[in-house]
């Protein structure tokens, strides 16, 4: 047995913490042995992350103590917690783009020969050892910029690991990965289990728990509900002790009634910020009653097309039909009027105005119509009205139109956005990677108006990086590799070894299967 | 929130002021008696009042100026310059065009501002075609307007003989208040008899005040009640989402240079229109527009909330300029109160640290009453 029961090698006491009112941990508990992989489950803000930089020593918690192999530990900061054999790997990766994958992993521990020359052979050699040994493949030689996200989470790892770390906390690190790529990381989290090391893996998908942990804490609202043998639990037990309510998996939804082509796209090239055709030569089709899915990985050009076709870039070559008018390189308001909207790809950076009120985000298409406007004014009551209503009939919390957009909850400014969307009903509604970073409750919730959208005769085109949100949802799944779709299937037939195989620029499905 | 705010303004005019206090002392002066100089030279008399008034009138306006590009995202470092133009085209328009009284005022102002707006919109127009950055332009665009209208000014249809300054406007653009009055017979028979009213009215009392609140009302009235305002708030906020939302980002970027052009325009109007009657010859620039960044800074960029800070700014200045000829203090303690006002309001987490620190040694009671 790998898991060593006599070693506690964390132990955290009655952990809270405090930010002014608000309080993120509330008397957590946390127990894990030497060689355990632990999950940390919970919803968006329920206090996983605030737990686990308390432990890196990023926060100091208000009450409460950290045992470190038995031993009452005081960590103030990160360079305590790196001393005692604790390493983390963020969410967003810390690295030098422009440093090698040595030169990234050695930063701030260099070897070095006399008068400070630094030693990048040894140092090599030293990375090279350890990647073997624990089966993390990277070129120890390649720069950042030109090796893939998974590889670059490896050479975060091994950062952790060359500082001599016992115990490994990832944050959310499937969020960025590929079928296949998580597949690889799963088995690094064994293989570094089996030669002693601790980890402790924060995510909120229930699956790579089942796959890979041995216990799983469960977190809601600052609050650890249990830890559990994960073994003995199903997801959907996991689900429920998450949310706090019986959670339902399968998207609940009838057969497609397919009507009409109402979007066209004809041989579109759109290039990126660096001049390069990003999307290159993509065609596709949506009907009406249908929800398309696009499967890719992230970065072949699904930004670049969205934008594209909403006005927000400009379109190199080929053509947008939408409802059988030419809609290429109109303006994005001309779009939005033609009846095609958009849940954006980044709802803080295009979706919401962070610091304007709720109301005033709700009218951000429709400002300058009536009832919102007369005549350049604004008629504050209408919009208020009209944002009161939506509030309570997309269940955003806090019931207040007039809270700041910026400090609602990530899955409530998202339902702001959706309101928002959907209040136009569009002809078409594209939904660009709209449940990123919510919770298992507030998915549910956006894919039930998606296809409830779809039932109302409307299409839906949805972009998304999570191959089961675009399986479960979608009615048909095209994928997309290097700015082109390279195969659409019906989603009935589409399983994720093949779609896999094909994000990952395999080819056709023929010469898949 | 807004309330918060407010305090922490009043704590940085607090601080602005026991700093100056430290100074004056470490100088040799006593501050208390320093002080008083100033509250007499500001309320000592209804002339000073009319000085303040009359001094704190522009920086009104453009810091109007500055506060609103600031709301709109916009940083317009080129008050000064727009000010200058303003204040030129008012004096060309107040000297050359033959108008009778009430409309030559009015059309003086309105051509003031234009100058002023279309100044800054061609600041505007380069972010919004080429992306220039609006700081980098608004600064050099001071130095053509003050050179452009020394150029100006020096043109022999315009200079006045012997002087450096241009000819001075006529009668009919002046927008003093009871001007012509005050030296006709029977307003000197009824000021001699009255004597709050002659002190009241013998500085260069002028509508700009008036014309300056107003100014603030309409700005707050767009900002926060028509669609221009959303659409420009929205720029300012965030120009992704803006643009997303079918808003015509770079029209408004030009659009809210224009309007806060016309502001500082119109400051420039009003001065020359109500006190000085000319443009000079200008070695250096005046510093009303560069006044209005601080003016803004200490309203918070709210429109209405330039005209308290305005007030305060041209009431430290003016109440300032007595400390020398009276106690001998020098002016330039003046600037470093407003200097460590505007540091402390820049700085807020500093405020609520010390504040918080003082509420942590109170912390147990307001702990306890929970």
């Amino acid at each position: 047995m790998r898991i060593d029961y006599d070693t506690k090698i964390i132990e955290m006491k009655n952990i809270t913490k405090k930010f002014g009112d608000f309080v993120a941990n509330d008397n957590i508990d946390l127990t894990v042995h030497k060689g355990e992989i632990h999950a940390l489950l919970g919803e968006n803000g329920a206090g996983k992350t605030t737990l686990m930089n308390i432990l890196y020593g990023l926060y100091e918690p208000t009450f409460g103590e950290i045992y470190l192999n038995g031993k009452k530990t005081n960590i103030t900061n990160p360079s305590v917690a790196i001393r005692n054999g604790i390493g983390m790997v963020h969410q967003h990766f810390m690295l030098v783009e422009t440093f090698t994958v040595v030169e990234n992993i050695i930063l701030g521990m260099e070897t070095t020969q006399r008068m400070g020359v630094l030693d990048i052979n040894r140092a090599t050699k030293e990375v090279e050892e350890l990647s073997k040994k624990y089966g993390l493949h990277v070129d120890p030689n390649a720069k950042i910029h030109d090796i893939t996200v998974g590889m670059q989470q490896r050479v975060e790892i091994l950062k952790a690991l060359y500082r001599g770390a016992d115990i490994l906390i990832l944050d959310e690190p499937t969020a960025v990965l590929t079928p296949q790529e998580i597949d690889e990381l799963m088995e690094i989290m064994r293989s570094l289990a089996s030669q002693g090391k601790t980890i402790i893996i924060i995510t909120h998908k229930l699956k790579e728990i089942k796959q890979v942990a041995d216990y799983c804490t469960v977190i809601r609202r600052g609050k650890k509900v249990d830890t559990v043998k994960v073994a003995d639990v199903t997801e959907e037990d996991l689900a429920s002790m998450m949310v706090g309510r019986q959670v339902s998996f399968k998207v609940d939804k009838k057969e497609a009634n397919v009507g009409d082509v109402v979007l066209k796209v004809d041989n579109l090239v759109v290039k990126d910020n660096r001049k390069l055709n990003a999307v290159k030569g993509l065609s596709l089709e949506l009907h009406r009653g249908e929800i398309l899915g696009i499967a890719g990985v992230d970065g072949n050009g699904q930004s670049e097309f969205i934008e594209g076709i909403t006005g927000l870039r400009p379109i190199e070559s080929g053509r947008v039909i939408l409802n059988g008018k030419d809609i290429t390189n109109l303006s994005p308001k001309e779009i939005i009027e033609n009846g095609m909207n958009t849940i954006p790809e980044d709802r803080q950076k295009r979706g919401l105005i962070l610091d304007f009120t709720v109301a005033e985000n709700m009218i951000l298409e429709n400002y300058h119509k009536e009832p919102f406007s007369t005549k350049g004014r604004l008629n504050h009551k209408a919009i208020s009205d009209f944002s009161k209503e939506l509030i309570e009939k997309f269940d955003i919390r806090p019931r207040d139109h007039m809270h700041i957009a910026g400090e609602l909850s990530g899955g409530n400014q998202q339902k702001v956005i959706l309101a928002r969307e959907i209040s136009n009903d569009p002809d078409v509604l594209i939904a660009a990677q709209p449940t990123r970073g919510l919770d298992v409750g507030a998915i549910e919730y956006v894919h039930k108006y998606l296809v409830e959208q779809r039932d109302h005769g409307k299409a839906v085109l949805l972009i998304s990086f999570e191959l089961d949100e675009i399986m479960n949802v979608s009615d048909r799944i095209a994928v997309i590799f290097n700015g082109k779709i390279v195969d659409v299937m019906d989603a009935k037939e589409a399983d994720e070894r093949t779609l896999g195989y094909l994000m990952a620029g395999g080819g056709t499905i023929d010469e898949a299967k | 929130m807004k309330q918060n705010r407010f305090i922490m303004i009043v704590i940085s005019i607090l601080f602005g002021l026991i700093t100056g206090a430290i100074v004056l002392l470490v100088a040799g002066f006593n501050p208390l008696e320093a002080y008083g100089v100033m509250v007499k030279g500001v309320f000592g008399s209804p002339k000073y009042i009319s000085w303040t008034i009359i001094r704190s009138t522009p920086l009104i306006l453009t810091g109007i100026s500055v506060a609103f590009a600031f709301r709109t995202g916009l940083f317009n470092i080129g008050a000064e310059g727009q000010f200058i133009i303003g204040s030129l085209v008012a004096t060309l328009v107040g000297y050359f065009v033959k108008l009778p009284p009430i409309i030559h005022p009015i059309v003086a102002l309105l051509a003031g501002a234009l100058a002023g707006a279309l100044w800054a919109g061609f600041a505007g127009l380069l972010k919004s075609k080429f992306g220039i950055n609006e700081v980098i332009t608004t600064i050099m665009l001071n130095w053509i307007a003050l050179y452009f209208s020394n150029f100006m000014v020096f043109t022999k249809a315009f200079k006045r003989p012997n002087k450096d300054a241009s000819h001075r406007i006529l009668e009919s653009a002046s927008i003093n208040v009871l001007g012509k009055w005050k030296t006709s017979e029977a307003g000197k028979v009824f000021l001699a008899e009255h004597k709050f009213w002659k002190e009241f009215l013998n500085p260069p009392v002028n509508y700009g005040f008036i014309i300056a609140i107003l100014a603030a009302i309409l700005i707050w009235y767009i900002l926060k009640h028509t669609t221009l305002g959303y659409q420009l708030r929205a720029v300012g906020f965030n120009k992704d989402a803006a643009e997303y939302g079918g808003i015509d980002v770079k029209k408004n970027i030009v659009v809210s240079m224009m309007i806060a052009g016309a502001l500082s325009g119109l400051a420039g109007a009003t001065q020359v229109l109500g006190v000085s009657k000319e443009t000079a010859i200008l070695a250096i620039m005046e510093g009303y527009g560069f006044d209005g960044i601080a003016v803004s800074l200490i309203a918070g960029n709210n429109p209405l909330g330039c005209i308290p800070a305005a007030l305060l700014f041209g009431g430290l200045k003016y109440g300032g300029s007595k400390l020398q000829p009276t106690i001998g203090a020098p002016f330039e303690v003046i600037n470093i109160i407003i200097g460590i006002i505007i540091f402390f309001i820049a700085m807020p987490k500093l405020v609520e640290i010390i504040t918080s620190y003082k509420g942590k040694k109170e912390g147990g009671k307001v702990e306890s009453t929970k």
